[in-house]
């Protein structure tokens, strides 16, 4: 996790500092209006301190100086978290530079003419050899080629890109490694998906999420009504004969708007955006990160979430009088030749289980794995044959049939979602290894914590029902989808949404973009097709299907981070209720000295006092802000008590200690 | 807190209890959405005679639309009746038409089921405008409520439809089957414990020492009957329930507390019913319990206290604060009477709340304050609460991570927007902001009996009173000029219609919604957590807006009397 030294960098600060200076171009803050009505007041503080006769000018300026520094806190904020956004970005456009691209007449004519990456067009056709850049985002039309895209991923091994399948899309400014591809430009210059990235996380294009829009509202309407609190006490007061000026009248609206959760609420957002393409997740809206937080039902992939990318061996069954140790060597021997994932994880059960030990040099022959045999094999040179593959096609090349032990133990794997291989020696069937797909460690105890939280887990996978069920009670997860095919996928999120409820889903191929835009939460692998990243809101540039997790978890802990920071910012006027209103009201009632709970020294000191804590409790939360609120995951009820009691609580206790501590320091260095 | 006294609050307290469940039980019968037979005869002939298709439905706006066509239509045939009572019959007394000032204030007050009265009502009204000018907009302004609050829960608990209901077939329901047998059998009761019911001119008497003094009837039985079942609040008499006409008996004065609230809790469960899920109408009546009981036992310490500036002059405190009460009343009921009547937006009095302590008055006055959703008005009560679940479900949806919702809807920004100028705005519009205009021009001030903080309590607590839609007086504001019945007739619109129609439009946005079936991230509303950040919500809101003016006034008043400070 990061930590609130990072967070604060020197490098960071200074800009920030600088723009919460122009940020004060009343233009932008327009976009916020808690803070806009702020510095309205603050401009109209000024000015009066310096027309009201002048017998508290210290007072009054001090006042407005103060209500000057809570709206460039709050532009600091927002700067600092635009910086953060910046930072990244500015790492990524360097991925961008001008580069040389071999632009083809078609897709027939080889013949290339050298242009720069910037003239590059929709739909132009460029070749793309080993060493260099590719120009701009595309999809590999003819051939094939590793890429190293490390410069957008952080990933140093090279992924491969084919034309015509699902990992047929490349990014600009990744490197070919090796042979030589056509790409298809799918983006004209400015438009494309690093040019929306940089955007996105300098919070440039950032539109408001509907939950921001809703919260914004909701502050307006509680600015607006201590506006009329404010701006109807002279009146009120006047029946008392009391007058008050304008520079307290400003110093108590300042405090009573929600200038805490105003001046921190795009801050929040901005660095929601931020914590999510710091795992590189690209989104492609806020309002999409906004909705993974309300998800309900997530569709999760079997292969590479819930289980290892592919299937493993576990356990090793001889048949006969065969020991262990003897259908371990055969089986070590046969897979030495076996390069598949498969065949190697037989080896590393061996090897794990130190079962056995195979000597190279006793190999005569090394038979390969071929998908047309299906099967591997070595030849000793003491002539031993060992053959290991697929049940049928060893009995087929041993010439044997099974026997009534060997078919009840291949159809119960089978039966329990495993792959069976059969292991030969000389002909002769020395036994099985099953092949199961293996469930990640943790992965359980993760769907346990989405359930708490309140969403439904469904994998989906193209196994048969039987496997799928057995996969599904060990990881753990509510639901399954055997057999799954893109049809299958779109109907069943339909139905969950026609239930009323929130779907994310993640895929790669072209035949999931339906699904991918039919869900609420679409996450695209980045090694997908074209139409899958189009269709889909969220991007990851990993391609790990584990991260759907992790967006929804960003998108709680934004809304949270929001209500925690609303409900401290109201509470918080309680307390400064206490301060000023005695502060204003004494001279003329002096009994009501006796609200002054905090006593604090003086109504001059007592004002100001409130004012600068209504300030500086922004800085102090600019880390909370950023980081976000910490979110474990738990029930709503919890939840709810947990951050009631420290932010409604809090709220309520901390500024009678803060004010108090703020008016003991001010008498002190004598400001008042 | 002697123990008499302390039984007679957990009475009530039980009471309440037992009694709403019951009248949410009625009111689903009488209100329930088909019915045949004999029962069905009497709406029928309404629709018939007034051409309604009572089978179509309406969307918010059309609802609306037809609200607000029959309550202006409902002020404006008030108006002219009151204005020219004299040409009318049934005016014994030949009382004079009223000033079109008092006429308009009067008008806007009943059909807005504020029933705020700038005029003592036994020497101002003739027995015509009484019966068919008030007591009809009597049952009218609570039936409005009522239709209001349909609404509304039909919009939470339908989807998927624009269709809130029909708004002319809810008012017949609320008027035909709920508010006039329950009237009809209140009124017996009242009649039985001595409150008169005739058409009989006023009759003189002779008083023990002599003098002659007249003693006013009419039909005040049935016309109280109504003023407490319907919330209104506007006595026969000046006095209203301190009146012995009005209110006789020790066991008339507990069957209207009761009666006072049992219609705005009923609706709770109404509510909970129709919502299949009776956990919330309990939340909701817990939410509305507490502050009330709160609010008994502060009103009960204050008045208890007695007058600090009476005991050096021979009065025993012990005897606790009696000036403006009843003394066969006593403290106990007068302080229920006043919180009941606050809470319930009811207005009704039977002692004077000018004549309470400083704190004693300032309860009364926060009841109103906090937006009159604790019980409230009927229908207005429960409506204006539901309102404050949806701001806290917001707050509360945030906290937890998801978007806020409530029985499944999802309140977002155009619900947030609506709900703001529905709960937020209009209280504060018309008790601050209407209510600086009269204490600052000196045409406002010039009606006030008291300087200093309590002069400002007064005028406070009628523009609170008005805006609230209560009714209930500080009394010490001379309130029937051309000044302040405008004034008061403006907040009191504001007070009613602010949040009626942004309500309306919160209904039709919610029934077009999906509905959202809950998890365990779904935040409970039925839970004790819920129930106090309701509570909070409410008081936070209420205390935040009112805090400096009240500290102008109850709250200054209070610690100067305590100083020994004297204005």
């Amino acid at each position: 996790m990061e930590n609130s030294a990072s967070l604060m960098s020197a490098s960071l600060l200074k800009p920030a500092l600088i723009e919460s200076i122009t940020k004060l171009d009343p233009r932008k803050l327009f976009r916020n209006p808690v803070m806009f009505m702020t510095a309205v007041i603050a401009a109209g503080s000024t000015l009066a301190s310096f027309t009201g006769g002048g017998q508290s000018l210290g007072l009054d300026l001090q006042i407005a100086l103060w209500l000057w520094f809570t709206v460039i806190f709050a532009n600091f904020a927002e700067a600092l978290a635009e910086g953060r956004g910046k930072a990244r970005a500015d790492a990524l456009r360097s991925a961008q530079t001008e580069t040389q691209a071999k632009k083809l007449a078609g897709l027939d004519n080889r013949r290339f003419e050298l242009v720069s990456n910037r003239t590059l067009r929709k739909n132009d056709l460029v070749l793309v050899e080993a060493g260099e850049l590719i120009p701009g985002d595309g999809e590999v039309i003819d051939g094939i080629a590793s890429v190293d895209e490390s410069a957008i991923t952080g990933e140093s091994a090279p992924v491969i890109r084919e034309s015509g399948s699902d990992r047929c899309a490349v990014t600009g400014g990744t490197r070919v490694v090796s042979d030589a591809i056509v790409v298809r430009i799918g983006a004209d210059p400015g438009e494309s998906f690093l040019d929306r990235m940089i955007a996105l996380v300098e919070g440039a294009s950032r539109q408001k999420t509907p939950n921001e829009i809703a919260l914004t509202v909701l502050l307006i309407g509680l600015s607006l009504i201590f506006l009329l609190v404010v701006m109807t006490l002279p009146a009120w007061a006047s029946y008392a004969g009391i007058s008050l000026s304008v520079p307290l009248l400003a110093a108590l609206l300042v405090t009573l708007i929600p200038t805490t959760i105003g001046g921190l609420l795009s801050a929040i957002g901005i660095a929601g955006m931020d914590r999510l393409s710091a795992r590189n997740l690209v989104a492609k809206s806020g309002r999409a990160v906004e909705a993974a937080g309300d998800v309900d039902t997530l569709l999760i992939d079997k292969t590479g979430t819930i289980t290892f990318g592919n299937r493993r061996a576990t356990h090793l069954v001889p048949v006969g009088d065969v020991s262990r140790e003897q259908l371990a060597e055969a089986a070590l021997y046969a897979s030495l030749a076996d390069a598949t994932p498969e065949g190697k994880s037989i080896v590393e059960l061996i090897r794990e289980q130190k079962l056995a030990d195979a000597d190279a040099n006793a190999v005569a022959n090394r038979i390969e794995f071929s998908a047309s045999t299906r099967l591997s094999g070595a030849d000793l040179h003491d002539g031993t044959q060992l053959r290991k593959g697929a049940v049928q096609a060893v009995l087929k090349q041993s010439n044997v049939s099974a026997d009534a032990e060997t078919t009840k133990l291949v159809e119960k794997i089978a039966r329990s979602g495993g792959t069976p291989l059969a292991v030969s020696r000389n002909g002769k069937l020395l036994g099985i290894i099953a092949l199961t797909d293996v469930v990640k460690p943790g992965i359980k105890a993760r769907f346990d914590e989405l359930r708490r939280m309140g969403i439904r887990t469904v994998m989906i996978t193209g196994d048969n029902p039987l496997t799928a069920a057995a996969i599904a009670a060990e990881a753990g997860v509510d639901d399954y989808l055997a057999e799954a095919t893109p049809e299958k996928k779109l109907e069943l999120i339909r139905k969950a949404q026609a239930e009323g409820r929130l779907v994310a889903m993640c895929g790669d191929g072209s035949n999931d973009a339906p699904a991918l835009a039919q869900a609420d939460v679409g996450v695209a692998m980045n090694s997908g097709t074209p139409a899958a990243r189009e269709a889909a809101n969220l991007i990851d540039l990993d391609s790990d299907p584990t991260k759907l997790i992790d967006v929804v978890l960003v998108g709680k802990q934004m809304l949270i981070s929001r209500g925690s920071l609303t409900t401290f910012s109201i509470a918080n006027d309680v307390a400064k209720y206490f301060a000023i209103v005695p502060a204003l009201f004494t001279g003329v009632y002096p009994a009501l000295q006796a609200l002054n709970v905090m006593q604090l020294q003086s109504p001059a000191s007592a004002v100001l006092s409130a004012v600068i804590f209504n300030a500086l409790i922004i800085v102090a939360l600019i880390p909370l802000a950023l980081r976000g609120t910490p979110y474990k995951p738990a029930s709503a009820s919890e939840l709810l008590a947990r951050n009631l009691g420290l932010y409604g609580l809090g709220g309520l206790v901390a500024p009678f200690i803060g004010i108090k501590l703020v008016d003991l320091a001010i008498n002190a260095l004598g400001l008042v | 807190m002697n123990s008499a006294d302390l039984i007679q609050i957990l009475f009530f307290a039980v009471a309440l209890l037992l009694l709403c469940p019951l009248a949410g039980r009625y009111l689903q019968a009488m209100l329930a959405p088909d019915r045949s037979g004999a029962l069905a005869l009497p709406e029928r002939i309404v629709y018939g005679t007034c051409g309604v298709d009572a089978g179509r439905e309406q969307n918010w706006a059309e609802y609306a639309r037809a609200l607000l066509l029959v309550n202006a239509g409902g002020i404006a045939l008030l108006f002219a009746i009151l204005r020219f009572q004299h040409l009318l019959p049934l005016n014994p007394s030949g009382l004079p038409g009223l000033s079109w000032h008092l006429a308009l204030n009067t008008a806007v007050s009943f059909t807005t089921n504020t029933n705020w009265q700038s005029y003592g009502g036994e020497s101002t009204m003739s027995m015509f405008s009484q019966a068919f000018g008030l007591t009809v907009q009597n049952f009218l302004s609570p039936a409005t409520g009522i239709a209001v609050v349909l609404a509304l829960v039909r919009g939470l608990v339908r989807r998927e439809t624009a269709n809130v209901g029909n708004f002319y077939v809810d008012m017949t329901r609320s008027v035909l089957y709920v508010l006039l047998p329950l009237s009809l059998l209140f009124a017996l009761l009242l009649v039985w414990q001595g409150v008169p019911q005739n058409l009989e001119a006023a009759v003189s008497a002779s008083t023990l020492e002599g003098a002659q003094q007249t003693l006013v009837q009419g039909p005040v039985a049935s016309q109280e009957a109504i003023k407490i079942l319907g919330t209104n609040g506007g006595g026969y008499y000046n006095v209203n329930s301190a009146h012995p006409y009005e209110n006789p008996t020790p066991l008339s004065n507990a069957l209207q507390l009761l009666a006072m609230l049992s219609l705005g809790g009923g609706l709770v469960f109404l509510f909970g019913r129709m919502a299949g899920d009776k956990r919330q109408a309990w939340a909701v009546f817990a939410a509305m319990m507490i502050p009330l009981a709160i609010a008994v036992g502060c009103a009960y310490w204050a008045e208890s206290q007695g007058n600090p500036f009476a005991t050096p002059a021979g009065v025993d405190p012990a005897l606790a604060n009696m000036e403006g009460k009843e003394v066969r009343f006593g403290t106990v009921s007068s302080v229920l009477y006043a919180v009941f009547t606050t809470a319930a937006s009811c207005g009704a009095v039977n002692a004077m709340h000018d004549s309470f302590t400083a704190l004693g008055g300032l309860v009364p006055m926060v009841m109103i304050q906090l937006g009159e959703v604790i019980f409230g008005g009927v229908g207005s009560g429960l409506y204006g609460m539901l309102v404050f679940a949806l701001l806290t479900v917001f707050i509360a949806g945030l906290m937890v991570g998801r978007t806020p919702e409530y029985l499944g809807k999802k309140i977002e920004a155009r619900e947030m927007k609506l709900a703001v100028f529905a709960a937020l705005i209009p209280m504060p519009l018309g008790i601050l902001v209407i209510g600086a205009f009269a204490i600052a021009l000196p045409a406002g001030v010039a009606g006030l009996a008291n300087p200093g903080p309590h002069g400002l309590s007064e005028m406070l607590y009628a523009y609170t009173s008005a805006t609230g839609n209560n009714g209930s007086a500080f009394a010490g504001l001379t309130a029937n000029t051309e000044f302040h019945n405008s004034l008061l007739a403006l907040a009191m619109l504001i007070g009613r219609f602010g949040p009626i129609v942004p309500i309306l439009a919160i209904a039709g946005s919610l029934a077009a919604k999906k509905r959202i079936p809950p998890s365990a991230g779904t935040f409970p509303t039925h839970g004790a957590i819920f129930v106090a950040l309701l509570i909070g919500v409410i008081l936070i809101v209420g205390a935040l807006t009112y805090f400096p003016t009240l500290a102008l006034g109850p709250v200054a008043e209070h610690f100067s009397t305590l100083a020994g400070q004297q204005f």
